[in-house]
């Protein structure tokens, strides 16, 4: 079940990284009918019609049927053969959830709502972290690890309040790509040459007067600037935070500990995606760069979302909890029994 | 004899505002270097879209001539009323050729159509996606050899965007207006706005990148010119 779950995940993965490059190219509303597509049923409609745009958008769709289906026999899979009952009902979860999402991603197309959009992008990062926590659930790590000494609150609370910061980036940064503003700023590390950019009306003016792009976007906004600068700032929060988490677990609990390897990898990570987000600016937006800050996006997000729920067991691994078998933090401690 | 001069009278009547009403004319200019143009090279990359292409077509945002006249502002009179054209208007055409819109800016009166055309081998979608309330977001296929597209807007609004989302490079922008003066300048920067009756108008040149400019004219029996100038920021 581990492997399957982890195939899943790994599929969910694929899959947000084909919605960034729908959203990357532009191309979202290039089959205008859902579930159908031109008219056809999806499964059916003829390859030779998948040209330009159609191509990414219905592979994505595609691709998400395949994510619905394996989230199907993983959610019967758990409920048929794990005794945890929070873990039965956390694959109902992602069941409900796929269902959701997919409908979430029809009615965006149908109902030309950018702000779906938005949405929709969102909701695939809590479902790719709960993918991955079921798939961490049903690892022999977590099963067996019931003994490890506990992570301090200090860490803990860091942990968490680092993870809860990427989401809240993540949101700035599907509000950016839903509204066509990823490249509100065009350069880096400054912003129109200057360290805060100005965004009086008569510098917007200016600066949609030489905004001369290939795939022409609306004229960008001081919102739109604005929300690049936070986007930024929050970049360099973030990388703090991270190095912090970092240094105090490796302080702790030495360097082969596992949640010491977790933030470090974790921080490496930040490293990487603040270099795509640059070049992101420098290559003007090219697809292939802007899905890779996507998808490593996202895995900052996993990362630090699976370590605070190692963390949280540790914090809460004593013998008492392991007997509340609950649905809460104390009851992750609980070991499985196969029927 | 009483009779035919009354007859005649009254079509004198009839036909004396529109005799009276003449052409605004003019002509718009850029001074400066305008922002370099891009080549829209995934369109080389597409096999529907490139068998007539050499090299890649170049953006259209600055369509300026070797003397400074300026292409595709939108001249209209602001606040102006004047007769609907609506539906009965002859439509305004946007044809899909090559895999760009054709022309790319264009002005309509509010209920006027707007038909857009497929000349292109390959399959199009057409995503009209206006900002103004009232006028409704459409995402149509069509299909090579297919039938034309209509559209209309009710409600006035400047550079509604037209898409194509196969094609992410293809826009075209329509401006809509609610009276019936208003025109698009051409290649050579000469705009004319006809049978405008007399009085004092606040001319109104609005240009996607440019931004919008305004004029006080007054238009005789004769009509009269004006003359707008773009700089380079």
């Amino acid at each position: 079940m581990f492997r399957f779950a982890g195939i899943t995940a790994f599929t969910t993965f694929l899959l947000v990284g084909l919605g960034g490059l729908v959203t990357s190219y532009g191309v979202g509303m290039s089959v205008p009918d859902w579930p159908n597509t031109y008219g056809y049923n999806m499964f059916t409609f003829p390859i030779s019609q998948w040209v330009g745009g159609i191509f990414y958008e219905h592979t994505h769709r595609l691709l998400a049927s395949a994510v619905g289906l394996l989230t199907t026999v993983l959610a019967v899979w758990i409920w048929m053969s794990d005794s945890r009952r929070w873990l039965r009902w956390l694959g109902v979860a992602a069941f409900l959830g796929v269902i959701a999402q997919g409908i979430l991603g029809g009615l965006r197309v149908t109902l030309h709502m950018d702000s779906l959009g938005i949405f929709h992008a969102t909701v695939a990062q809590v479902f790719f972290v709960l993918l991955c926590a079921i798939t961490l659930f049903t690892s022999r790590f977590w099963i067996r690890g019931g003994t490890l000494p506990s992570v301090s609150s200090g860490l803990k609370t860091l942990l968490l309040c680092t993870t809860l910061i990427i989401f809240a980036q993540l949101i700035i940064a599907a509000t950016m790509r839903h509204q066509h503003a990823g490249l509100a700023i065009p350069d880096f590390p400054l912003a129109y040459g200057k360290v805060w950019p100005d965004t009086s009306p008569d510098a917007v003016a200016l600066y949609n007067s030489r905004r001369v792009s290939v795939t022409e976007e609306a004229p960008v906004t001081a919102f739109q600037i604005q929300l690049q600068m936070v986007h930024r700032a929050m970049a360099l929060v973030i990388v703090f935070l991270t190095a912090a988490c970092a240094v105090l677990s490796r302080r702790q609990r030495g360097g082969g500990d596992v949640l010491s390897r977790f933030t470090l990898f974790w921080l490496v990570l930040m490293g990487v995606q603040v270099g795509l987000g640059a070049a992101t600016i420098w290559t003007n937006k090219a697809a292939d760069v802007a899905t890779g800050h996507v998808l490593v996006g996202a895995l900052s997000l996993v990362t630090g979302a699976v370590a605070c729920l190692i963390a949280f067991r540790r914090f809460t691994s004593d013998s008492a909890v392991q007997a509340s078998g609950g649905f809460g933090v104390g009851a992750f401690s609980g070991v499985p029994s196969m029927k | 004899m009483k009779i035919f001069s009354f007859f005649l009278l009254g079509a004198m009547l009839a036909v004396g505002p529109a005799a009276t009403a003449a052409d605004l004319t003019g002509t718009v200019v850029f001074k400066g270097v305008p922002p370099s143009e891009k080549e829209i090279t995934p369109i080389l990359d597409d096999p529907n879209c490139s068998p007539g292409y050499t090299k890649a077509p170049l953006t259209r945002f600055y369509v300026v001539g070797a003397k400074g006249e300026l292409a595709d502002v939108v001249v209209s009179l602001k606040g102006a009323a004047g007769p609907a054209a609506g539906a009965g208007a002859p439509p305004v055409v946007i044809d899909q050729k090559g895999c760009l819109y054709l022309p790319t800016i264009v002005a309509v009166q509010t209920g006027q159509k707007i038909v857009v055309k497929n000349s292109d081998a390959c399959v199009h979608n057409v995503h009209s996606k206006p900002t103004a309330a009232g006028n409704p977001e459409s995402n149509d296929v069509q299909m090579p050899g297919g039938a034309d597209l209509t559209y209309t807007f009710a409600n006035p609004e400047p550079f509604l965007k037209f898409q194509c989302d196969v094609h992410p490079w293809m826009f075209a922008w329509v401006t809509v207006f609610d009276s019936p003066y208003f025109c698009v300048s051409g290649t050579d920067g000469s705009f004319v706005i006809k049978n405008v009756p007399p009085g004092k108008y606040t001319m109104q040149a609005s240009h996607r990148k440019l931004g919008v400019q305004t004029q006080e004219i007054e238009v005789g029996a004769t009509g009269a010119s004006a003359q707008f100038t773009f700089e380079s920021k």
